[in-house]
């Protein structure tokens, strides 16, 4: 008798929650929804509950209608870091947003400072006003998804351009590193704009400006080698994926089929709490903001979606309407549920996210290259 | 310290901070005692230690490229290390009082990305973060960038003005009274934006403003844009003075007060029971860090060509160096200096003095810093203080975690007894610690909270 495949529940934390009018029903003032001590709140429940991992939803620029405050994504995972010892950390990154370079460095040093926890979500679509912010062309449209391929894939080399043993320490040799365990990558992107620069300004909205990154990495290479790159399936290529994202169960099989090892699908709940049912709750919200498609039900109907859903996707990453108000149903009411039905893993203290999502630490592509030259 | 009434500062104080980690050959990996230069807790540890010790500070540097020497990536010193931002936030999480300093560039960076990521750093910390600013127009680093090398020499005090106006005006278009942001826009010879911010201001208002710039327009736009300057001046005091005097009659003329601008020179110190053997202590470190390979490298930099095959114990290149000037791009702290001059130097010195290679680049490597005992080292800070020539010290340990401890253990005690060095911290926030003023631009709250 084979074993039922465990379901990763995984938990967007962002800001008030993810239904549009979250935070049009939170009182207090935008440094109380920032505060640090709420942060580690949320996330230090979300680990206990045994949630695989957490992202945190970002954007550089802000949208009209959304709170108005909001802290960088990867320095908010960064702070969680040490205070957690068990859960996966993937903040969003939009990749047409942030240097590629940047981009590399910052996830490294978080999956250092998490020993082995990050992961990063891979934003996608565009980011109306990006060009204006940044001072240089954004891709959008059409072109967003090359332009997600190229910078994930630089990425990836970054993150391998430091073979695991290069740091030598060789007294004998006064040798700190081994030179030939370090490898530049030497990226060039596709795109046909003028590069960024003073001659690109003018430039209309979303031209992709090609880019060179030549490396190695300043970051020596981080415990899990790669950290785990998540992204809603069509948004990245499916093979530079290790988890999907998909909306609902019928987009499992395609983003498999895509190449991507592990496919999550997103369920935005609203859960009935406080002596009100969930889609009271819903109607109040979508009444201020607009609808948005959330599940609304009991912890035990949840726990029955959920529990059908082993099998068919390797996941569910649940996104609250309200934190205040969901988070506390799900780690109090559905995560035990689910641990009794032995339906979710129990992720180690010290084991990197890699190691709590069954995915293998993947050789370095430069160390594989140099063996077969 | 004699209480003498010719004393112009009689009651200062000493502000420690503690940058870590150099890449260069002032780190000693090679000692038994030398941790990882990598993992978190090596960070952790030095940050614990400086915060026990009650430091203003912990600085992180930046280099967005590795160092290369001859064409080939530079493998004899420490190199490898994280984002700053990211590893501070982390950091945060495991301090309560101490300053967080994040070296950033102006020219590989997007002032609405950078303003943020501080910002954001700034309110998880409670107001404890700081921005080292960093100018360059190096295009070999540029070569890991988007924009590639953009920036005109003649232009990076201009693109570092520009953008240190622009962050400034972000952190302060979040208006405190609505609690709400506003649309900024700056603009310049090289910069042109449009920015709505996301983060309303922290403890401490914005971030405090650090600078390391030592040529003259360094120094002006230290004077005029920065907080604090972090200066090479730490090792003569009358040097040391004199960068004091010539920093503050600049932050003058740019319309602050004096005191408006601290000055943090980075410094070593090495400390042992009694002076004498802190100067044997000192020699050992030098020795230490000038390794046989490390001094053929050096000698490699002069004479622009690999000579890792010579004896380190023999004689200098009979030959001249191959090149006229020193390379312009690859991290080396000789870039752009005269090897031939150099050379004929270093030959006279050898010469004079009977000197091996490895000798000679001992006797060269400029002495750093404090050497002394506790008490010894406690009365020159104290000194340096109270007559003005820094407001305190930048400590770059030699060893790396527990190069902190006996600073934090001998020094910062012997400092307490004369009086000089807090006993516990006073403040929450690194504009607190330092005796900042709160920033200029809408301060209402701030005020209110003073």
């Amino acid at each position: 008798m084979s074993t039922p495949p465990v379901l990763h529940v995984a938990l967007e934390v962002d800001g008030a929650g993810s239904h549009p009018a979250a935070w049009r029903v939170v009182t207090g003032s935008s440094a109380d929804a920032l505060a640090p001590a709420r942060l580690r709140d949320r996330v230090a429940a979300a680990e206990n509950a045994g949630v695989t991992f957490v992202t945190f939803d970002d954007s550089l620029v802000p949208s009209a209608a959304g709170p108005a405050g909001r802290l960088d994504a990867v320095t908010r995972a960064a702070f969680v870091a040490p205070l957690t010892s068990r859960l996966g950390l993937v903040p969003l990154v939009h990749p047409a947003v942030t240097e590629p370079f940047h981009v590399a460095s910052q996830l490294a040093a978080l999956d250092h400072a998490s020993l082995g926890r990050g992961g990063w979500f891979v934003g996608g679509g565009d980011v109306p006003g990006a060009r204006r912010t940044l001072d240089r062309p954004v891709a959008a449209g059409a072109d967003l998804l090359d332009e997600t391929a190229d910078v994930v894939t630089v990425v990836r080399d970054l993150w391998d351009s430091w073979e695991d043993d290069a740091v030598v320490r060789d007294t004998a040799t006064g040798r700190y590193v081994d030179r030939d365990r370090l490898h530049y990558v030497d990226f060039a992107s596709g795109g046909d704009g003028l590069p960024a620069g003073p001659s690109s300004r003018g430039t209309a909205d979303g031209v992709r400006a090609p880019f060179t990154v030549k490396g190695p990495s300043i970051v020596p290479r981080s415990p899990q080698g790669q950290l785990v790159v998540v992204g809603r399936a069509g948004t990245v290529p499916g093979a530079l994926l290790d988890v999907a994202l998909v909306p609902d169960v019928a987009g499992a099989d395609r983003a498999r089929a895509d190449g991507t090892p592990l496919v999550l699908v997103d369920l935005a709940v609203t859960l009935d709490a406080a002596g009100r049912t969930g889609a009271e709750r819903r109607a109040e919200l979508d009444g201020l903001a607009g609808g948005a498609s959330s599940w609304t039900g009991s912890a035990t109907e949840l726990v029955d979606v959920l529990l059908a859903l082993r099998g068919v996707v390797d996941g569910v990453r649940l996104l609250p309407s309200v934190l205040d108000v969901d988070l506390p149903v799900l780690v109090r009411d559905v995560l035990p549920a689910l641990r009794v039905a032995r339906a979710v893993p129990t992720p180690r203290p010290g084991a990197t996210l890699r190691d709590t999502l069954g995915l293998p630490r993947p050789t370095n592509r430069f160390a594989a290259t140099a063996a077969t030259v | 310290m004699p209480d003498t009434p010719d004393v112009p500062r009689p009651h200062a104080h000493v502000h420690l901070g503690v940058f870590f980690q150099g890449v260069n050959h002032t780190t000693v990996w090679s000692d038994p005692a030398s941790g990882s230069q990598t993992d978190f807790e090596t960070f952790r540890r030095v940050v614990q230690t400086a915060e026990r010790g009650l430091f203003d500070a912990f600085f992180l540097g930046e280099g967005l490229r590795l160092r290369e020497q001859n064409g080939r990536l530079h493998d004899l010193d420490v190199v490898g290390r994280p984002d700053a931002i990211t590893q501070l936030a982390a950091l945060a999480a495991v301090t309560t009082h101490i300053g967080l300093v994040a070296t950033q560039n102006v020219t590989y960076n997007d002032p609405a990305d950078l303003a943020r990521r501080l910002a954001s750093l700034d309110v998880l910390s409670g107001g404890r973060a700081a921005w080292n600013i960093v100018t360059t127009d190096n295009a070999w680093t540029g070569e890991n960038f988007r924009r590639g090398g953009w920036l005109d020499h003649s232009q990076r005090y201009t693109r570092a003005a520009e953008f240190v106006r622009a962050a400034q005006a972000i952190w302060d278009g979040w208006d405190a009274d609505d609690d709400a942001p506003r649309t900024v826009r700056a603009t310049g010879d090289t910069l042109d934006l449009e920015v709505t911010p996301t983060v309303p201001r922290s403890a401490q208002g914005h971030p405090v403003l650090f600078q390391a710039g030592d040529s003259p327009d360094g120094r002006d736009f230290a004077a005029g844009h920065a907080e604090v300057i972090f200066s090479a001046h730490g090792t003569d005091f009358d040097d040391a003075a004199a960068f004091a005097a010539d920093v503050r009659a600049r932050t003058v003329a740019a319309g602050r007060p004096e005191d408006d601008l601290k000055i943090l020179p980075g410094t070593q110190f090495v400390l042992a029971a009694t002076d004498a053997e802190a100067r044997d202590k000192a020699r050992w470190v030098k020795e230490q860090q000038v390794t046989p390979a490390t001094a053929l490298s050096l000698l490699g930099q002069v004479w622009g060509e690999d000579l890792s095959h010579y004896d380190p114990d023999g004689p200098l290149p009979a030959h001249d160096p191959v090149i006229e000037v020193i390379g312009e791009t690859r991290g080396s702290p000789r870039r752009g200096k005269r090897p031939h001059e150099i050379a004929q130097a270093w030959r006279a010195r050898a010469e004079a003095e009977h000197l091996t290679i490895r000798q000679l680049v001992i006797a060269q490597e400029r002495e750093r810093g404090f050497v002394g005992s506790p008490e010894t080292v406690a009365d020159e800070l104290v000194r340096w203080v109270r007559h003005g020539a820094s407001d305190g010290f930048n400590i770059t340990p030699w060893l790396v975690p527990s190069g902190l401890d006996d600073v934090v253990d001998l020094l910062v005690p012997a400092l307490q007894e004369r009086g000089a060095y807090r006993t516990s911290y006073t403040g929450t926030t690194l504009r607190e610690h330092l005796g900042l003023r709160a920033p200029l631009t809408q301060r209402v709250e701030a005020v209110a909270r003073a």
